[in-house]
């Protein structure tokens, strides 16, 4: 057999693996996606792009822009000064209850966003036990929300880089008269800076592409790019300024992408890798301890604030808000009791997850699979990129073109019950691919080669060798887009119908509504989904795969 | 007199212990070498004098404790086994970089830098980066970077393990020379008791966490103080008994200890005072090694070259008393070595 041929049949072997995910991203993500595009650029049949640019004069507009640059830069700013120290104290300081405060830090990441704004509106807001800092409405409560969801990513990706760090450059500083913190900044930054640098690219994309935090803290006065969006799209029918915008984000997002993808790959093999004993903490760490610490309160506050009111009606102890969630709430509120939004919730999210499962492995199979030849290789990486823009795009674009684009003839998926499962699905995909991908990449080929030669098929040695070391990470995978899915709130905002809608989406509408017993629903209903996705996270947690929410 | 003194010191590692109630003593300008197998816990004994492993015990430098004293506060700067040079610097500003932690102006370490570089032979290698360089070169590199430090004790990890068999040869006795020029007290862990005898003033044997023997390296060479140490420092076998005795006496050394021999402490000489029939004859490229079969049992000899010699002939042997050591305790475990 000629060379070509082989070539030829391990690219068709490829393309067979990747055809299923492309296909399902195809449909459901770039044709909604430019659907909501096009309609922005296409006016009275005729392609305009002057009046797209013009969207981007509007002094609205320009605010929207200049606030999410802003408020992202000093949230991925302020999350990367207060989860370095922590991924430090978390990752190589013996501090008593380590695995548990990890636990709990990495909750917030996939607190559902509306869960979160109720409790720090509670907290700051009038008549909560901050309020009289006077952050209610301002944007410094925004870019708090903010730090609350991220410092997670960066102690998640920090901090792995941090215990797996070689600690011998450092101990030869220290010997050659370094202090510790001449250390820190000659040896240990250097090393960490790919993995700071992927981070706070991870951060500011998902500071700036934030959604229910935005909504539910900034209100009307304030307005990010995302919700702007949101506004043109759904208040003002605005769709050319929604398109123009959606365009200007994809193009941002895919730009950090990029640069996240090159922060990963760069010195890597320089950087030796070797796991490293804890130790003992010492007077040095104080500062350290005091950011971590500082952290916890700012995970911890909120999330207690919220279990207390809820469970406090006029003023006394009492379940009744738990109890209201057998009702559609007062002032016909919504058309279903909470608890069938509940059941709906688990629902969709058990068939987002296997969704996003299946696609998740198909990706992470072909983008690890070891490539023969350098444009072979550079395909996967394509496919790789690929797959992570809809961890940056717009949920609310998604979600407005999948009712554009899939709500009628050739495609008419309105009514079906998968619909919101294949969003959330899309939603989760990325994450789902960065567990399993450091994984599949670690199994070395050889030893799928060795089963080989001792005689085992190609899917006996997969599941030999494969599913041995995935299974784990498969099953923290699984809860991840699990939780994500549970909480996931923009796109399915767009597609929920009111009478099968899934518990974030409740949550909003009862805090929309006027009336206590609303409100209190809304919290008991914020308790319970909270509460959900942590014990599903911690769940995760205690599998103890590394590479689960890093990027 | 004494510059480094270790009392007592002990390290253990998720409660096993890793260096037990070791002792040391080192004078100034001198080196000794800390000899012992792999996994004997001589390198955590290192990291512990430079203070980069929490210990019990004492660790004073000329009567002053410096055990609280944190690792750049102690003056003694750590050479590791692969050097761990900063890959983004390149030679001349890892070498410069103990001088720029001491605020030394620019042209004094410039003219320091080239004046180390030059030391260990790397003159012009300034802008290289350390991935360029060749593993010699590196520790090389590494040491330079060291003695900058102007450090009071120099501590040297395996300097030369990293390296091919040739080339340690070399840089062994560069290494000697380097040291002695600079005039640095200096400690070294190795398992090469070659490279020990190389570099060495004084030799410390240790084994499982445990200091067995020290003292000036001649001394222990002379006088291993049991069995494992005298098959450690390159001794062929430990003889015990009637054979040690009839060695002893042919040696015209004491009787009645355990005798450490090494593999040509008996050559074929016409003036010896043993004889014996050969059993076996093997060509090494300097010399032949013989089996010998005398009245004390099989012995190992060897014989130069240019002797023809086959299984079958009688011969005489000679002991030269410098190539045995008296072991100074009794012989631990005599199965296993004296076959």
């Amino acid at each position: 057999m000629t060379r070509h041929l082989i070539t030829a049949r391990r690219l068709t072997a490829l393309a067979a693996t990747a055809i299923v995910p492309l296909a399902v991203l195809g449909v459901f993500f770039v044709l909604p996606v430019s659907g909501m595009v096009g309609k922005g650029f296409v006016r009275h049949g005729h392609l305009d792009l002057g009046g797209v640019l013009d969207v981007l004069t509007r002094p609205e507009i320009q605010r929207a822009v200049w606030f999410t640059v802003w408020t992202s830069t000093a949230a991925t700013l302020l999350a990367c000064a207060l989860g370095l120290p922590a991924a430090y104290v978390l990752h190589r300081v013996a501090v008593p209850g380590r695995t548990w405060i990890r636990a709990v830090l990495v909750v917030p990441f996939v607190l559902p966003t509306v869960v979160v704004g109720v409790a720090f509106q509670l907290l700051i807001g009038p008549g909560g036990p901050l309020s009289f800092l006077g952050l209610d409405g301002s944007p410094v409560a925004i870019v708090a929300g903010l730090v609350f969801f991220n410092a997670s990513v960066v102690i998640r990706v920090v901090g792995g880089a941090w215990e797996s760090l070689d600690p011998r450059p450092g101990e030869a500083a220290a010997a050659l008269g370094a202090s510790p913190r001449q250390v820190l900044r000659d040896v240990t930054l250097p090393a960490l800076r790919p993995a700071l640098v992927s981070a706070a690219t991870v951060v500011f994309l998902f500071c700036a592409t934030a959604f229910g935090i935005v909504l539910t803290l900034g209100g009307l006065r304030y307005s990010s790019v995302e919700t702007q969006i949101y506004l043109l799209t759904t208040d003002l029918l605005d769709l050319q300024g929604a398109a123009a915008l959606s365009v200007l984000q994809l193009l941002v997002v895919t730009l950090l992408l990029l640069a996240a993808a090159r922060a990963r790959r760069t010195p890597d093999a320089a950087v030796a890798r070797a796991r490293s004993r804890v130790r003992r903490p010492a007077r040095g760490d104080l500062p350290a301890l005091a950011a971590t610490l500082l952290l916890l309160l700012l995970v911890v506050g909120p999330i207690v604030t919220l279990v207390v009111e809820s469970l406090r009606v006029d003023g006394a102890w009492s379940t009744a808000n738990y109890r209201a969630l057998q009702t559609p709430g007062s002032h016909q509120a919504l058309l279903v009791p909470v608890t069938d939004a509940v059941v709906n919730s688990l629902r969709i999210a058990v068939d987002a997850t296997w969704m996003s499962l299946l696609l998740g492995l198909a990706v992470a199979a072909v983008v690890t699979r070891r490539s023969r030849n350098r444009s072979e290789r550079r395909l996967r990486a394509v496919l790789d990129g690929l797959f992570m823009l809809p961890l940056g795009v717009s949920a609310v674009t998604l979600g407005f073109g999948f009712l554009i684009t899939l709500g009628r003839p050739p495609l008419d998926l309105r009514d079906s019950p998968l619909l919101i499962p294949v969003a959330q699905a899309l939603v989760a995909l990325p994450l789902v691919v960065r567990v399993l991908v450091p994984v599949l990449a670690g199994v070395d080929d050889r030893l799928r080669q060795a089963a080989a030669t001792l005689g085992a098929s190609p899917v006996r040695a997969l599941l030999v060798v494969d599913l041995a070391v995935i299974w784990k990470p498969l099953l923290a995978a699984a809860g991840f887009a699990f939780a994500c899915s549970l909480g996931e709130f923009g796109a399915t905002s767009f597609l929920v119908r009111d009478d099968r809608p899934t518990l974030p989406v409740v949550i909003f509408r009862l805090i929309g509504h006027p009336g206590d017993l609303n409100f209190g629903m809304a919290l008991a209903g914020s308790v319970v989904l909270g509460g959900t996705t942590a014990l599903v996270m911690l769940l995760v947690e205690r599998l103890r795969v590394p590479s689960v929410g890093t990027f | 007199m004494t510059a480094l003194s270790v009392r007592g010191l002990s390290v253990v590692y998720d409660g096993t212990p890793a260096v037990v109630d070791a002792e040391l003593e080192l004078a100034d300008g001198r080196v000794l070498a800390v000899l012992g197998p792999s996994g004997c816990g001589k390198s955590t004994l290192l990291r512990a004098i430079a203070g980069l492993e929490p210990t019990a015990g004492r660790v004073s430098w000329h009567g002053q404790d410096v055990s609280a004293t944190p690792t750049h506060r102690r003056g003694f700067a750590l050479m590791f086994q692969d050097g761990q040079l900063f890959p983004q610097l390149t030679v001349a500003r890892n070498v410069a970089y103990p001088l720029r932690l001491r605020r030394t102006p620019r042209p004094a370490a410039a003219a320091r830098v080239a004046e180390l570089l030059d030391l260990v032979g790397l003159a012009g290698f300034d802008d290289r980066l350390p991935t360029t360089l060749s593993g010699g070169e590196r520790q090389r590199v590494a040491l330079a970077r060291a003695l900058a430090a102007s450090p009071r004790l120099l501590l040297l990890d395996e300097p030369l393990s990293a390296l091919d068999a040739g080339l340690r040869q070399r840089l062994a006795q560069d290494l000697r020379r380097i040291l002695l020029e600079a005039g640095t007290t200096a400690l070294m862990v190795t398992h090469d008791h070659e490279e020990a005898f190389a570099v060495a003033d004084d030799l410390a044997v240790m084994r499982a966490g445990r200091i067995v023997q020290s003292g000036p390296i001649a001394d222990v060479w002379r006088t291993p103080v049991d069995l494992d140490t005298a098959l450690f420092l390159g001794y062929a076998r430990v003889l015990d008994g009637r054979v040690a005795d009839g060695l002893a006496r042919a040696a015209g050394l004491p009787e009645g200890r355990p005798v450490a021999v090494r593999r040509s402490a008996l050559t074929v000489s016409d003036d010896g005072s043993l004889v014996g029939e050969i059993v076996d004859v093997r060509t090494t490229p300097g010399q032949l090694r013989l089996v010998v079969g005398t009245d004390l049992g099989e012995l190992d000899a060897v014989a130069s070259l240019d002797r023809r010699l086959a299984p079958g002939d009688v011969v005489r042997l000679r002991v030269d008393p410098s190539r045995t050591a008296i072991l100074a305790g009794p012989v631990d475990a005599p199965e296993g070595a004296l076959d």
